[in-house]
């Protein structure tokens, strides 16, 4: 194993881990901030209680956002230092603004939030907690920006003697469309996942008739921010992909395995690749769809990948520029298909909420649509990403040649080792906790707050309400 | 504005970043590091960690400013102190990971053996975190072995990383960690009251000779190891001098009990003596040991001259705002926080 492939799959297990937590953080903020905001202006002590449980899964969740994002910010310099030398002067200046706006706003409010309540004014404490879902999210705004721009770069030249990438024109790089539908669907797609999260959760409380104020509330709540989240999801990933087939025609016909240029082109359904994932075996194919999703027009040309190939290898110099396609295709039919799934579920749910619904016998499957986001989050991350390869800014820089050179194998195995058994363990134990809290319900996450009645002796057990 | 006026500009801003993060994480990371030296049942251990568990987390971030900024100002800076310290650096994320997670985890489960974990994580994160930052900072004022194309040479990042425990990079982390931790407990004399406090100075007064060996010695040393006999002179001019008399001073104030003073006399020497690092490093930002000619300098390891004006109107609209509301805080929780069960947050 070589020290690019060890950094590739290091890169790519930090920041899938990492983007486990984001969504759920990006999304859950704005339901919290909603909840306490009603009991602010209602007094209504369920709309309390649920911004108290759903806020410590919040904490808990956001906890390892944040420990995790530490090695994000580091990690351009330590292993891809090539990387960072070529693009610094376009790529660090969203990642500073990042920390200086939005990290040190959510982290902050965050402290006033957990520590504040009776000690800071109300209302302080309740423009905390919206000025942490504001951070949270602007700090999903910069960090897009920047990777919109290694998806399509703008507003730069090459410098002649340097060789590197400078910018000069800041406004196109915070207005670069790329970054902002990234930011679109990223955002929805974190309320989609809060969303379901909730729906999860409440079922669970729901079929054992515990807490039914708090969960019913929760639930309805959840089922129609559900149904817009995801729809705005879609909208956002298709007016992306349009965007993309203009600006990445190759990773767009990587997705579809559309191999040969066409007019108009049909929509795969099932590819069989064979071994070396660069042929087409068998498929099965709708006529004209992939036209519509280049280009809103059922009778466009779409080009294939064999032709991009071509071209690529003209302009770039002779290489091999096909992602690979196994992952990029089914990556993005998980994708799909569960985005699909998620607006008709939270549909169905929302209908259903307007009769009796608690005891319906599918109420028990309904937990298990908790993971559905995870997984479609975390494939479209995949795509996105491993669809660019081999180019880590389009066009401009491969992946080969961003490497930091200085790194052996040796290195690369102790961090890449390090990272599982570091994050493994904070996984079980952050799993643990989710579930703990999940279950217990809102007296535990009330209680534990405050009145706890610690008793002497390190760490004895102390009661906290009916989590056990 | 020029293009070198900008340069020096942005390499004040970065120094004043991490001054910031010193002065700050410094009493994070002494506290986290007494958490089980001071914390004997369940309540201490959580009152010590609400000294800072409202903070904690801002005052992380301005490391992580402090990485961003130089990555935006100074690429090739960013490029070949992080790939060159790369094991250390990948401790010091290991160090800073377990420690932020224990801080919200610690309390979440009631099982003593669960807290008792995480209070070791927090301390040990800490000490990791205290240690390898001192290291690294030693041994940049060293240098390292960087070639003609700003890379770290080095057979590999375990030879690097034993390379930097060097004497001189042993000193520098071994006396990052005494002063963090006198820091720390003079920072939790003005925070915690009763029977806590007063170990807490114990501390303080046990702890300060430690420190004040490990400055000299620091002080001494680096007329040995660093080229600032060539750079500066035999007289290291004002700024290093007060900072080491501070810290003395400091001793009175502790024994006198008077731990305001106690507390400003050591955040002073720890202000000064990064100021006196960035003044010796000036205008390089890493020191080439193979070659004076192939250090990194403001100048060869910048960004373009747009880059840096965009980020100083960021920075001159951004930072005054980040400043008020952090300071903010400190004044929302300035109150001493007791082991009182009724008051203390969990």
């Amino acid at each position: 194993m070589d020290p690019i492939t060890l950094s590739r799959w290091q890169f790519g297990l930090t920041t899938v881990y990492h983007f486990l937590f984001v969504p759920l953080t990006l999304g859950l903020g704005w339901f919290v901030a909603y909840m306490q905001t009603r009991y602010y202006q209602t007094k209504d002590e369920t709309f309390r209680k649920m911004a108290k449980f759903w806020g410590k899964l919040f904490l808990i969740n956001f906890a390892i956002g944040v420990v995790t994002g530490i090695v994000q910010e580091f990690q351009f310099g330590m292993n891809w230092s090539e990387y960072s030398r070529y693009v610094g002067d376009i790529f660090g200046a969203p990642l500073a603004i990042e920390a200086l706006l939005a990290f040190f706003m959510e982290s902050t409010f965050l402290g006033i939030w957990i520590f504040g309540e009776g000690r800071v004014p109300e209302k302080v404490h309740l423009a905390s907690i919206w000025l942490v879902a504001i951070g949270s999210n602007l700090s999903a705004l910069w960090i897009l920006l920047a990777n919109g721009w290694m998806q399509h770069p703008v507003g730069y030249v090459i410098n002649e003697v340097t060789g590197r990438a400078e910018l000069i024109d800041f406004f196109a790089l915070i207005s670069n469309p790329k970054g902002w539908l990234f930011f679109w669907h990223t955002i929805a797609a974190g309320l989609a996942t809060a969303s379901f999260l909730i729906l999860g959760v409440s079922a669970y409380h729901l079929i054992r008739k515990q807490y039914t104020d708090v969960f019913k509330r929760s639930f309805q709540m959840a089922a129609l921010v559900g149904l817009i989240a995801s729809t705005l999801v879609f909208l956002g990933g298709h007016t992306n992909g349009q965007y993309m087939y203009d600006t990445q025609p190759m990773k767009f016909a990587a997705i579809e395995a559309h191999w040969e240029t066409s007019e108009p082109a049909s929509f795969s359904i099932l590819t069989i690749g064979d071994l070396t994932g660069k042929r087409e075996v068998w498929s099965i194919r709708v006529p004209r769809v992939l036209s519509f999703l280049a280009c809103n027009n059922f009778d466009c040309e779409v080009r294939g990948v064999y032709d991009i190939q071509n071209e690529y290898a003209a302009t770039y110099g002779p290489g091999d520029y096909i992602p690979l396609m196994v992952v990029t295709y089914w990556t993005f039919r998980f994708m799909m298909t569960i985005g699909f799934s998620m607006m008709a579920i939270s549909f169905f749910f929302l209908l259903a909420t307007r009769k009796q619904y608690e005891n319906a016998k599918w109420m028990k499957w309904v937990p298990w649509v908790i993971v559905l986001p995870y997984i479609a989050n975390m494939s479209g991350w995949i795509l996105t990403e491993m669809g660019r390869q081999p180019w880590i800014v389009q066009g401009l820089l491969t992946v080969e040649k961003a490497v930091s050179p200085n790194l052996t194998t040796l290195d690369l195995l102790i961090s890449l080792i390090g990272y599982v058994v570091v994050y493994g363990s904070l996984a079980v134990a952050m799993v643990y906790l989710m579930k703990k809290y999940a279950i217990a319900g809102p007296d535990a996450a009330i209680h534990e707050s405050v009145d706890v009645e610690p008793q002497s002796g390190v760490g004895d057990v102390l009661p906290i309400g009916a989590q056990d | 504005m020029s293009y070198e006026f900008l340069q020096i500009l942005w390499f004040i801003l970065i120094a004043v970043l991490w001054i910031g993060f010193y002065f700050l994480e410094g009493f994070d990371f002494g506290v986290g590091m007494l958490i089980p030296i001071l914390g004997k049942k369940d309540e201490e251990r959580r009152a010590i960690i609400n000294t800072i568990g409202s903070v904690w987390d801002g005052n992380e971030v301005w490391l992580l400013t402090a990485g961003g900024a130089t990555f935006a100002a100074f690429p090739h800076w960013y490029a070949t102190m992080f790939s060159g310290f790369y094991l250390p650096l990948f401790l010091l994320l290991v160090g800073l990971i377990i420690r932020g997670i224990s801080f919200e985890y610690r309390s979440k489960d009631a099982n003593p053996a669960w807290r008792n974990r995480f209070d070791w994580m927090i301390a040990i994160g800490s000490f990791l975190a205290a240690l390898l930052l001192g290291t690294a900072f030693a041994n940049l004022a060293k240098g390292v072995p960087i070639d003609a194309n700003m890379n770290y040479v080095s057979p590999n990042g375990i030879m690097t990383t034993i390379g930097l425990l060097n004497p001189f990079g042993l000193i520098g982390g071994l006396t990052t960690v005494t002063v963090f931790l006198l820091h720390g407990a003079n920072f939790l004399s003005l925070k915690l009251d009763g029977e806590l406090r007063e170990r807490a100075r114990a501390f303080s007064k046990k702890l300060y000779i430690f420190a004040a060996v490990m400055v000299i010695l620091l002080a001494v040393t680096t007329y040995i190891y660093t080229d600032i006999l060539t750079k500066i002179g035999v007289n290291p001019g004002i700024t290093p001098i007060i900072s080491v008399v501070a810290l003395l001073v400091s001793i009175y104030f502790i024994n006198r009990k008077m731990e305001g003073w106690a507390f400003i006399s050591v955040s002073l020497h720890i202000v000064l003596t990064q100021v006196a690092f960035f003044t010796l490093m000036f205008p390089r930002v890493m020191v080439s040991s193979l070659n004076p000619e192939w250090s990194l300098t403001i100048f060869n390891a910048s960004s373009s001259q747009y880059t840096l004006t965009v980020m100083s109107i960021v920075a001159v609209i951004f930072v005054p705002i980040v400043l008020a509301y952090q300071g903010w805080t400190y004044y929302m929780f300035r109150k001493r926080i007791t082991t009182d069960k009724k008051t203390l947050v969990y």
